[in-house]
């Protein structure tokens, strides 16, 4: 059964007179447990598809389906790890996690479930330590991080990640999505993931959603990545399926949809 | 071993040696350089006055004549002899009751028409063209209109202190709330919180910042136009009370009276920015 279905989506946006179609007809289902990536040029409409599943914008035409249910509001079933973390500055780590966790769970969960689940969450992404700190005196992995644990901890259908790990150096980038893969191997979420790095699109998904430049942009190609989990970043850097994943998408990024030279 | 050897005799000889000295030059050599200055300028001010005003023909008494002249204000602050015929320390009690109660409704109201200017494009447009005017209005000028109003000298102080003191909370208010990044709203949008958790959790402490600033703002104003209302309605209140002393040529206890005036101008802006830098933990400037 199809878990998350996004039916003939279509967007556009209409600025000083001016109507410009930013997505047309994109059409994907999503099994329950399966982590999907999509990638794209920059401009190209990504986390305009990630802010109509989120319900954070609407779409003009077409609908999404969760578990044959159309959303179209922001929810917690749904939840978001923002391209820049956006935890509330003036709560500490803790408190970040606790805000989502007694809101959402507050119905399911007596307090002092909530705030073992809290805990729990924080020590997932290995933030325990930290628990007291404010955003502004940790780093930004870190952030990434509790943005991650505070979106896990609503206990969503699927998790929604706007380029998750974009600003952040390579090392730290390298040991988050190892960290990622490691909850998403335990916890079986659904994922949808934006991202416009290839290494980390072939490493993390099951498939890959290539996305045509805009506008009217639209779904360009999906690739399936049959490779076994638990995944090795090390051992599949010879491996044949991962390599041959790597040149294909890289090959419709660069060769079939290549950026036209002056928007990039 | 030798090296506890060696502490054991210096311990030995000099007990105190080891503990940190609670004043250091260096703490000593800071206070005084912030301390210093200010003290400088003030003995100059006093000289320059003093030696202005002893001539003959002064206008205003010099330091040392309004110190014995107002000596009985000075030191007895407390006294109360029924009527208006009280000490300072009631006058300004009863003036600070005032803009208590006017500035904290004005916080209440401000804040929440703030929030609403701030939040809705449609109230902005209503509501903005009558602010900007009101809020150019001197506040005396709204004294006659509540005195109409209340029929009653004590509500109007209070109005007034509440309509000067309520546009720079409003304005403040509005830009911090129209600041709020889209991200902290797609957040609670993604949680769900309703208006109310909303208003609580996330817009207050967004704009508290820029509300502190408003705050700063408005109990400054509110503690000008107090004096002046109270110049006007009478009764018990330091406003009245410089008035009084006017009206019987007693300069010395008006200028008393305005140093008092000047010194809780400055805690009251103080209290409000301290009270900023700790409810935004260090955010607002304080």
């Amino acid at each position: 059964m199809t878990h998350l279905s996004l039916e003939q989506i279509g967007i556009s946006f209409t600025r000083g007179g001016r109507t410009t179609e930013v997505l047309r007809d994109v059409n994907l289902k999503i099994e329950k447990g399966e982590f999907v990536s999509l990638i794209g040029h920059s401009g190209c409409g990504k986390s305009t598809v990630l802010n109509i599943v989120a319900g954070l914008l609407k779409a003009s035409t077409g609908c999404v389906l969760l578990d044959d249910r159309e959303v179209n509001s922001p929810g917690p079933e749904r939840a978001v790890v923002f391209q820049n973390h956006s935890l509330l500055p003036w709560l500490t780590v803790r408190e970040n996690v606790a805000l989502a966790v007694d809101k959402v769970l507050k119905a399911k969960k007596s307090k002092a479930e909530r705030r073992d689940w809290i805990e729990h969450n924080l020590a997932l992404v290995n933030m325990t330590h930290a628990a007291e700190k404010r955003p502004h005196e940790i780093s930004g992995g870190m952030k990434q991080r509790v943005g991650i644990a505070r979106a896990l901890a609503m206990e969503p259908k699927v998790l929604l990640m706007d380029e998750p790990f974009g600003a952040l150096d390579a090392l730290t980038r390298a040991h988050l999505q190892d960290q990622l893969m490691e909850i998403h191997l335990r916890l079986k979420n659904t994922v949808i993931m934006i991202t416009h790095d290839v290494d980390e699109a072939v490493l993390l998904s099951d498939r890959i959603v290539m996305m045509t430049n805009g506008p009217s942009a639209t779904i360009g190609e999906v690739l399936t990545v049959p490779l076994q989990r638990p995944r090795k970043r090390l051992e599949l850097v010879e491996d044949p399926t991962y390599t041959h994943a790597r040149a294909e998408v890289l090959e419709f990024l660069y060769a079939r949809h290549a950026k036209p030279a002056i928007a990039a | 071993m030798a090296l506890g050897l060696s502490l054991g005799r210096l311990g030995a000889a000099k007990p105190e040696g080891a503990r940190r000295p609670l004043v250091t030059a260096a703490t000593l050599k800071g206070l005084a350089l912030r301390i210093v200055p200010p003290l400088v300028v003030l003995a100059v001010f006093l000289l320059l006055w003093e030696v202005l005003c002893q001539r003959p023909g002064a206008g205003l008494p010099p330091p040392s004549r309004v110190v014995s002249e107002a000596w009985e204000i000075i030191a007895h602050p407390f006294y109360d002899n029924g009527g208006t015929d009280k000490g300072l320390f009631w006058h300004i009690s009863a003036s600070l009751q005032r803009v208590a109660l006017g500035f904290t409704l004005a916080v209440i109201v401000g804040v929440l028409l703030g929030t609403l200017v701030g939040q809705s494009e449609w109230a902005m447009r209503g509501l903005d063209p009558i602010f900007q005017v009101l809020r150019t209005i001197p506040p005396l000028a709204w004294l006659p209109l509540s005195l109409a109003a209340f029929r009653d000298g004590q509500p109007s102080a209070i109005f007034v202190i509440f309509i000067t003191s309520i546009w720079p909370i409003i304005i403040n208010t509005a830009v911090g709330i129209r600041n709020i990044p889209q991200d902290y709203r797609n957040v609670a949008a993604v949680l769900r919180l309703n208006a109310v958790e909303f208003f609580a959790k996330v817009m207050l402490p967004s704009a508290a910042p820029y509300i502190f600033t408003g705050l700063r703002i408005g109990v400054g104003l509110s503690w000008l136009a107090i004096v002046a209302a109270e110049m006007l309605i009478g009764g018990v209140g330091i406003g009245f009370f410089i008035w009084d002393a006017w009206n019987s040529s007693h300069i010395s206890e008006i200028i008393v009276a305005l140093v008092y005036v000047g010194v809780i101008g400055f805690v009251l802006d103080r209290l409000v920015a301290g009270l900023g830098h700790l409810v935004t933990r260090g955010t607002a400037t304080a």
